[in-house]
């Protein structure tokens, strides 16, 4: 894609911030170069477990771990990190990682998550990211139920130099999505970004109504919305399977914006939600500033899971 | 700290034999189960690990009743566990006077600590207070804005300035609130990371700054692992007085809750259950342990087996009460039961028809020492056929227990007198119970015929049960 310019360099520089006692102790485990035994298991597991990547996950990695073994892939404990970094990566291609574009007319990213992920922020580090590279960007504040939320994005919109289609708190989000699209097509925008109000995967009204903000933005826009952000907090545990699933279901969710990557959680979530739902991450969120956003890279993310 | 479970287990199922025990082998399954089942919840690691360890550890070779396995009991003894670690309940929110009372609410970005600020103004209104919000997050764009009109829909007055000193912010709103007669200042501060330095210094001198009486973390029900850094971080920094877990409308299993108790040790004050502004509630320990253990058919089975296990020990005694053949050994078990269940008085306020007359009547659980003593001394016979109990016996008893020989005389004659009502009484019902006491009062005589009532039970469900038994008995 090329316009991403802040990736790898600036994700590691990022990540990496105190996360101490698992990592290194698991390196000095891991430098008596034993074979495998129970107690290595342990640390392992208990590695992978606190990045959030679940039992289930762990467990799977850990018998591919003992088959390698088996198999003579591996044969001591100087080769289990490597093993499970490179098998990891594994799981994101980069062709999945792409940002997917309308062929022609406007490219709409559609923005969707629980309270509270971190979705207004992301897009506004998305327009940043895109108008900085030349691409005319509109927003549009779908979020009418949050206090200020159309505030907030209007703010953002401000500082960043984009413009915003917005309408009164309380009013409907389709009818907002439907004047951003129209606005869109006649303005001849190269993105548009929708921002919506979050909601808990278990509230089936406000799934619907996020149903129809995807139907009417496809009945405007052929082929419309090009890409489906789901916001995932990386802090998030294992609920954000479920989260990706029900998402999934009502908006066909096409990639994953994991915000919050700054802090000492690892996002491990994401490898589950790979695994089972095969939902690609495309961004990170490393901050609460516009330009604090980067493309996705598996090695760096990887890195960190075993720093 | 699980001494006591094993006690109230082996009170539960002490005159049973040879129904099976709980062994490492025969649990190592369900454990294996619990295990799983807490890291699903999200519960950090390491408390997982502890807590595994220390419960097989302490459950181990507890008895078990015929119509349970073994590792449907221990998931009853985690559930129960876990709810004794995430309590006790504590929703208080303790006022200073002269006001203004100062609460800090403190939180990763997006956790709700804003909506949580509204809420807890709404809910302190109806507490019948006067608090005052303050907008004091200066970071995020329309921050003070989301609070300002949060503050319209609760009809509560919010503090705002246009400002990027927080600390300041912080202070002028206190003073403004002492000068307006505000009683409860509701202090909201911008998210931040608990590794964010500059962020936290900030945190730490509004809180130097203002001396909050109560700080709050305020944790999303749907945390990772990571709730046991940023909690503790938290904590370490502003010494928290308390949580409150939000999103609990959703179907996070929330194991955050156990790993932030853990962690920090301040008690869960209050969950967010929805976005709307009364979408706030007093925490329950027994329902967050039950949703993050998630195996609650198995809990209801236990608890209706043990129930059923109850009843027929009732039963028993019952038919030994109207065979007149009730010995100190199941009085002594009687009087366990009340200790369990907080002592006479609170069991007294139990049962049916007897609560209002408590007043006036003073009595003291001291006693119930020096009777449980005394039975203690005597040997299994004595206890069993309390009629053999002559004068040496008496003295030996009555030095064996510290108390003096008319003490034991006076216990046997009481409790024989007791036995033998009970004895009338048990053919027909506890409708009588009542006129045992119209002409005084003897703790004797009511220690044993409550007896009947029943068994151990530690919780609220529980004493509820008792009651209905007792008006059954009654028809
Ligand atoms: N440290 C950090 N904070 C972030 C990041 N992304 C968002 N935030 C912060 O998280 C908080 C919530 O972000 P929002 O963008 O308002 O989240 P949202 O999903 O739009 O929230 P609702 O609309 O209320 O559901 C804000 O304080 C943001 O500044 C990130 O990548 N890192
Ligand atoms: N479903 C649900 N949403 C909540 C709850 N508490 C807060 N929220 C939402 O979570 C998002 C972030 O809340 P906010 O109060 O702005 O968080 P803050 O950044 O910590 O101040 C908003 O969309 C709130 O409406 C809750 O208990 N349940
Ligand atoms: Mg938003
Ligand atoms: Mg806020």
């Amino acid at each position: 894609m090329g316009i991403f310019t802040k990736t790898a360099e600036f994700f590691k520089d990022r990540l990496g911030k105190t996360r101490d006692k698992i990592s290194s102790s698991l390196s000095s485990v891991l430098t008596l170069g034993r074979n495998i035994d129970e107690a290595l298991l342990d640390k392992l597991e208990e590695t992978l477990i606190s990045d959030d990547i679940g039992i289930e996950t762990t467990d799977k990695l850990i018998t591919e771990l003992r088959a390698a073994y088996r198999s003579r892939r591996i044969a001591t404990t100087d080769d289990i990190v490597p093993f499970l970094k490179e098998h990891i990566k594994n799981y994101w291609p980069a062709r999945d990682r792409q940002l997917r574009l309308a062929a022609s007319g406007p490219s709409v990213i559609l923005v969707a998550g629980v309270n509270g992920s971190g979705k207004t922020t992301s897009i506004a580090k998305l327009a940043y990211i895109l108008s900085r590279n030349g691409k005319k960007v509109i927003v549009a504040a779908c979020d009418t139920f949050r206090a200020a939320a159309v505030e907030q994005l209007s703010i953002w919109a401000e500082r960043i130099g984009v413009q915003i289609i917005k309408h009164k708190t309380g009013s409907d989000p389709a009818a907002v999505a439907f004047d951003a699209c129209e606005a869109a097509v006649a303005r001849a925008a190269d993105f548009l970004i929708l921002d919506t109000a979050g909601r808990l995967h278990t509230q089936k009204d406000l799934m619907r109504q996020l149903t129809k903000i995807r139907n009417v933005v496809t009945g405007k826009i052929a082929d419309a919305p090009n890409e489906v952000l789901l916001i995932l907090d990386a802090t998030t545990g294992q609920n954000a399977i479920v989260q990706a699933k029900m998402f999934t279901e009502a908006i066909d969710v096409t990639g994953i914006f994991l915000a919050k990557l700054d802090g000492t959680a690892r996002g491990g979530i994401v490898i589950a939600i790979k695994d089972q739902l095969d939902i690609p991450v495309k961004f990170v969120g490393l901050g609460e500033k516009p330009e604090d956003i980067a493309e996705f890279d598996p090695d760096t993310f990887v890195e960190a899971l075993f720093d | 700290m699980f001494e006591s479970l094993t006690e109230k287990f082996n009170a539960v199922f002490k005159s049973l034999s040879g129904r099976g025990r709980i062994t490492e082998a025969n649990v190592s399954d369900a454990m294996r189960d619990v295990r799983k089942a807490l890291l699903e919840a999200d519960v950090s690691y390491n408390v997982v690990k502890k807590f595994c360890k220390d419960v097989s550890e302490a459950a181990i070779g507890a008895e078990v009743i015929k119509s349970l396995h073994p590792g449907q009991l221990l998931i009853k003894i985690v559930n129960d566990e876990l709810t004794k670690l995430m309590g006790p309940v504590d929703s208080n929110i303790y006022f200073v006077s002269p006001g203004p009372t100062v609460i800090m609410l403190a939180g990763l970005q997006g956790c709700g600590k804003t909506t949580t600020a509204a809420k807890l103004g709404k809910y302190l209104v109806a507490k019948g207070k006067r608090p005052l919000l303050v907008a004091d997050d200066l970071q995020r764009p329309a921050a003070i804005e989301q609070l300002i009109i949060l503050g319209q829909q609760a009809d509560i007055d919010v503090y705002s300035e246009d400002s990027k000193n927080s600390v300041k912010v912080a202070k002028r709103a206190v003073t403004h609130a002492q000068k307006n007669g505000y009683d409860v200042v509701v202090l909201d501060t911008a998210g931040r990371l608990h590794i964010d330095e500059d962020m936290m210094t900030e945190i730490s001198n509004v809180a130097k700054a203002v001396e909050p009486h109560q700080i709050y973390l305020v944790c999303d029900s749907m945390t990772g692992q990571d709730a046991v850094n940023s909690a503790k971080e938290f904590n370490e920094r502003l010494e928290l007085d308390g949580v409150i877990l939000t999103k609990l409308d959703g179907d996070a299993r929330g194991g955050a809750a156990l790993s932030v108790k853990a962690v920090t040790g301040k008690p869960i004050k209050f969950i967010g259950v929805g976005e709307k502004l009364d979408k706030l509630e007093e925490f329950h320990p027994d329902r967050m342990a039950g949703r993050i253990l998630g195996m609650g058919d198995v809990v209801t089975l236990v608890e209706k087996a043990q129930e059923q296990f109850d009843a027929e020990e009732a039963e028993k005694l019952q038919r030994k009460m109207a065979k007149g053949s009730f010995g100190f050994d199941d009085f002594l078990k009687q009087t366990k039961a009340i200790k369990k269940m907080g002592g006479m008085k609170d069991m007294l306020k139990m049962m049916p028809g007897l609560g209002g007359k408590l007043g006036d009547m003073d009595f003291d659980d001291g006693q119930l020492k020096q009777i449980e003593a005394i039975a203690h001394s005597m040997t299994p016979r004595e206890r069993r056929e309390p009629d053999i109990i002559d004068s040496s016996r008496r003295r030996r008893i009555a030095a064996g227990s510290g108390t003096q020989p008319n003490d034991v005389s006076g216990l046997v004659k009481t409790f024989r007198r007791s036995r033998d009502m009970m004895k009338a009484l048990s053919g027909g019902s506890f409708g009588g119970l009542k006129s045992l006491f119209s002409g005084g009062f003897n703790m004797d005589t009511l220690t044993a015929a409550m007896s009947a009532g029943r068994k151990i039970k530690q919780r609220s469900k529980r004493k509820r049960k008792i009651i209905r038994r007792g008006k059954i008995k009654r028809r």
